[in-house]
This record gives structure tokens, C-alpha cells and sequence, in this order.
């Protein structure tokens, strides 16, 4: 537990007086305030004349402006931050040969990579936090609206989901940084998972689908068949960290959203039930649809640090 | 003897590669025992070993009385050791250096801008405390590596080639402190190291290793009675490193030449 301590401080202290620290947190920043200003301006043009709409603050973090949503940004950039914090937390101990040195100090090898990885964690929530603190701050003064417990407590789900899910790109740029001895392979490997998993999984999954579940050719209309066809698709699709954050993080935020399905095939009395209960969800019954993806993510998460221990453990450590 | 080291059968292999072959060695608490040995002997290896980093395919070691396979932490509670090119966090001042380490042996913040000076000091560091690592040449690195080893105050030192890539005058001041170290503290060095003069002029044991196994461990006297067969005074650790180096060489060759027939 001590040298865990020591080591979490360490690591906090290096990541706060890093150069990479600053550039990562004014880049996100900038980019967030810009994005929320355009966001705001616009969503207030449009509300103009019209009574106040339930839960529109979080439309802040959802609507696409000129470029992309908020929402869309920390999903796309979020595992490059948890790459930037993490890929060379242990290839740099080794380059500048201080790994051997901290091993052979009283302290256990696990407390190493859990204190970096915990300071690394801490960096990321701080950054989100201050983040969404901003923008939300941003959003009072353009929008001029207050936000309700509900949009808050909306928002502290989100943040929590989002923190976890740069974690997972944390633990996965740590393992990295454990198997390959060079900073920029390390750094490549775990760049290149990402976009496997961004680009090429998505293709993949709808290619599984097609040959577990085919559509032949006479039958596309058939419910049964393209019902089959979708699971598969999902099923392999969610194996994907990505996929999994992107369902949860669209629908805590989306109230009006009530399920995590893409596809509901609906026959005219669905069709009807759902023009007339189009409201919005409570936070619980959300939360309770995300819950599934959020465990997902920590089992993701743990599994990736599990493989990370039984390498950092077993790993030679020698001086040159 | 009071015996701090003792390895029984201590061997171990990489793939098909036998790095160190059933060691069986004895150091006494207090003594200075140099380790000598060409590249790639398994004086590293047997180093890894001791300190718990690497685990032995088999045979056992015992240091302090502790198993370093088993009690790794209690190992390295009780030895200092000073790799070879030993390394730094560069951006970060010797000062900021040292405390990290101490804070690692859970040695408390009070006691401890006291005894962080004390050991620079006793290194002759004092006066680069405060800048950063980065700028420090090599002789002045591994001194401060004897700092930490020092700050520690352990019961034994691993001392991984202490002298390699120092200039003759560093050279001369690290065997100094490693001499001062044993005598003074009482504390048991364990070093390894090519520059035979300076083994010779503070060891008071030596063990020699030869691709994996040691051939030969002893003082001076003893070492040189049984290969050169001379009484006294007129021969050189020199002469007998290559006596068992030439010998060593020659079994190789002679077993290898029977495994090709």
C-alpha cells in the first residue's frame, strides 16, 4: 500500500509538471469552448419564440454545431488522451534504466503499474470534470437556461462512463508500454488497436453478419431474418470498447432514447404506441439501460490490467 | 563465519542456454568479495537472482537469511544494489532523486533532509545537490547511486561494475568509498568487475566465473598457491584470471570438440 502511495504521487507530480500535460488540456479546452459557443449561439436561434423544452441543456453536449458535438469529440479524442497519458509509462522507466533500480526497492511490482495507472485515472477525471464544468458554466450564460437535477445527474452518469472508458485506453496503452520495449512501437501498437477497433470493426461485424446470419436474396423483407441478421451484427459489434461507449454515452445523454437497439422494426400498433409515449426517459430507467455497457467496459478494463500483471510480473528485468 | 550469502545449486537457464550453472558460494558478513568474469559470465544474472528479480530455474539462495525467490521484499529491505549504468529520473534534481527512493523504503519525512545531505556529502556531492541529474556526468551518477545505495543503510551492496567508464581518478575515489563502506559501516560488498588491479588492491575474497560456472573462489593467496604455485609477493591477479581464463577456454573447446564427434 505504501509504495503504491509513493509511486501514485510520483507519477501525479510528473504528469502536472509535464509539457504534455498543458498542450493536451489547452488543446481539449480550446476545443470545447469553440465547439460550445458555436453549440449554444445555435441552439438559442433556435429555441427562440418557443416555451422552454425539457432537458435542453443537455443539447449542449448532443447537437452537432458547425463540426461535431461534444459528446462526439471526447469519443473520438478520448482514447488518444488515455494513449498520450499511458504509452510510455513503462518503456521510459526502462529507456532511462530506473525500472531495475524501482525493483529493487521494498515494494511490490504490482504497485508500480497500479500507481501509475491510478494517477493516469486521476488526470483523465480531472480533465473531463473541469471539462463539463466548463462547458456547463459556458452553456448557463449562452443559453441562459438553468439546468435541472435531472440534466445533472444525467451528466455525472455520463462523466462517469467517459472516465471509465478512457481508463480502458489507459490500461491498454500501460500493457502496450509493458510488452514492447521501444516508446514509439508502444505507442504505434496501441494506436493501431484503436483503429481496428474505430474503423474496422464495424465493417467487421456487419461481414459476420452476413455469413452467421445471411439475407437471402428473395426474403429482405422478412422480419424474422433481418431481426437475426441485426443481433449478429450488434453482438459481434459490441465486443468493440467503442461501440460499447458510444451506445451508453448517446443514450444518458438522449433521454427521449429508450433503448440502446438501432433497428426496432415496428408494426403499426408499436409504430402508434410510440408517437404517443415519445417522452423523455427518467434517469434511473437510463442508467438502468447503460448499466450493462458501463460493466461491460470495467470487465474490459480489468481484463486488459489482468494481462498486464501476468507480463509485468514475470517480466526479466535486467539493467542493460 | 558468520555467512550473510549462500547459494546452493543456484542455476539458471535462458531457452537452451545455461547462464549460470549450479553456483555454490559463501559470502561472510563483512567482508569485501569481488566478483570477476568476462562478459556474459552470469555475474548479472547471479546478481538478478539474489535481489529477487529473476527467479532461478533451480537451487536456492539464501541472503540475510532470507529467499529471495519467496521473501523478495524482505531482500530487498536489506541490500542496496547498484546496477550497472545505473539510471535517474534526468528531470528531476539529486535531491528530488533520492527522496523518491527514501519515500520507496518508507523512510519518514522527517528524519530525512537531514540524512539525504549527509549522504551526498559523504559522496562529495553536496554542492550539485540542487541541479538536475540530466547534467551530471557519468562519475558523478554513480556516485550519487552510491548515495542512494547508502541512504538505505543496508546490510549488504550489490555492486554491478561500479568502476566500469570512470576515469582513473574516479576510478580511485569509488574503490575508496567502497573500501570506506565496508569498514567503516560494517556493511558486506558484493561487487563484480573486469579491472583486476583495483579487485586485488581492496577485496579480501574473490570468485571467478566462467561461462556460468565458478571456477575458482578464494583470497589472493590461496588462489595464487593453487594455480601458480608460487609462495608469495610476486604475482598479480592478472596472472591468475588468465591462468583460469586459458584453462577455462580450453575445457570449452575440448567439450565442445567431443560433442562434434
Amino acid at each position: 500500500m505504501h509504495g503504491l502511495f509513493v509511486m501514485y504521487r510520483k507519477e501525479l507530480e510528473d504528469h502536472f509538471s509535464s509539457t504534455r500535460f498543458i498542450l493536451l488540456l489547452t488543446v481539449i479546452l480550446m476545443v470545447s469552448l469553440v465547439t460550445t459557443y458555436m453549440v449554444g449561439t445555435g441552439l438559442r436561434k433556435e429555441l427562440e419564440g418557443f416555451a422552454k423544452p425539457s432537458l435542453v441543456f443537455l443539447l449542449l453536449f448532443t447537437s452537432t454545431g458547425a463540426l461535431f458535438s461534444l459528446a462526439q469529440f471526447i469519443a473520438f479524442f478520448g482514447p488518444l488522451i488515455g494513449m498520450i497519458l499511458g504509452f510510455d509509462a513503462i518503456s521510459r522507466e526502462r529507456a532511462s534504466r530506473t525500472l531495475s533500480k524501482l525493483l529493487s526497492q521494498p515494494i511490490y511490482r504490482d504497485a508500480v503499474i497500479n500507481g501509475k495507472f491510478l494517477a493516469g485515472l486521476t488526470i483523465i477525471s480531472l480533465m473531463l470534470l473541469s471539462i463539463v464544468l466548463l462547458i456547463s458554466g459556458m452553456g448557463l450564460w449562452v443559453l441562459g437556461v438553468v439546468p435541472g437535477w435531472e440534466e445533472v445527474g444525467r451528466l455525472a452518469v455520463y462523466l462517469v462512463i467517459s472516465i471509465v472508458y478512457i481508463g480502458f485506453w489507459l490500461a491498454v496503452s500501460i500493457l502496450c508500454s509493458i510488452l514492447f520495449r521501444g516508446l514509439a512501437t508502444s505507442a504505434l501498437a496501441s494506436l493501431a488497436l484503436w483503429i481496428f477497433l474505430a474503423f474496422f470493426m464495424a465493417l467487421g461485424a456487419s461481414l459476420a453478419a452476413d455469413v452467421f446470419s445471411p439475407i437471402p436474396p428473395g426474403r429482405s423483407s422478412d422480419p424474422e431474418t433481418i431481426l437475426n441478421h441485426e443481433q449478429t451484427r450488434e453482438t459481434v459489434a459490441s465486443f468493440s470498447p467503442i461501440t460499447l461507449y458510444s451506445q451508453a454515452a448517446t443514450t444518458i445523454l438522449d433521454p427521449t432514447r429508450n433503448t440502446t437497439r438501432s433497428l426496432i422494426l415496428m408494426g403499426p400498433m408499436e409504430r402508434l404506441s410510440l408517437s404517443r409515449f415519445q417522452n423523455p426517459l427518467p434517469l434511473l430507467q437510463s442508467t438502468l439501460i447503460v448499466m450493462p455497457y458501463l460493466i461491460s467496459l470495467v470487465a474490459v478494463t480489468v481484463v486488459c490490467f489482468a494481462i498486464c500483471y501476468a507480463f509485468f510480473m514475470r517480466q526479466e528485468v535486467r539493467s542493460t | 563465519m558468520d555467512t550473510i550469502i549462500h547459494t546452493q545449486d543456484l542455476t539458471k537457464r535462458y531457452g537452451s542456454q545455461t547462464a549460470v550453472d549450479r553456483l555454490n558460494l559463501e559470502v561472510a558478513r563483512g567482508e569485501i568479495f569481488g566478483f570477476l568474469g568476462p562478459n556474459g559470465a552470469g555475474k548479472t544474472t547471479t546478481f538478478l537472482m539474489l535481489l529477487g528479480l529473476s527467479e532461478p530455474t533451480s537451487g536456492s539462495a539464501r541472503v540475510c537469511g532470507f529467499d529471495p525467490t519467496r521473501e523478495a521484499l524482505k531482500v530487498k529491505r536489506v541490500v542496496g544494489y547498484l546496477p550497472e549504468n545505473v539510471g535517474f529520473y534526468d528531470d528531476m534534481t539529486a535531491v528530488d532523486n533520492l527522496r523518491f527512493v527514501a519515500h520507496l523504503n518508507g523512510i519518514r519525512d522527517g528524519a530525512l533532509a537531514g540524512k539525504i545531505d549527509a549522504v551526498l556529502d559523504r559522496v562529495g556531492l553536496l554542492a550539485e545537490a540542487r541541479k538536475r541529474v540530466g547534467a551530471y556526468s557519468r562519475g558523478m551518477r554513480q556516485r550519487l547511486g552510491i548515495a542512494e545505495v547508502l541512504m538505505k543503510e543496508p546490510q549488504v551492496v550489490f555492486l554491478d561494475e561500479p568502476t566500469i567508464g570512470l576515469d582513473p581518478d574516479g576510478t580511485q575515489k569509488m574503490l575508496e568509498m567502497v573500501r570506506l563502506l565496508s569498514r567503516e559501516r560494517g556493511i558486506t560488498v558484493f561487487f563484480s568487475s573486469h579491472q583486476l588491479d583495483q579487485v586485488q588492491r581492496i577485496c579480501d575474497r574473490v570468485g571467478i566465473m566462467l561461462q556460468g560456472h565458478l571456477v575458482g573462489v578464494g583470497s589472493m593467496d590461496d588462489l595464487a598457491k593453487r594455480k601458480l604455485g608460487v609462495d608469495q609477493a610476486q604475482y598479480s591477479l592478472e596472472e591468475i584470471y588468465m591462468k583460469y581464463f586459458q584453462e577455462g577456454v580450453a575445457a570449452a573447446t575440448e567439450t565442445t570438440g567431443q560433442a562434434g564427434r
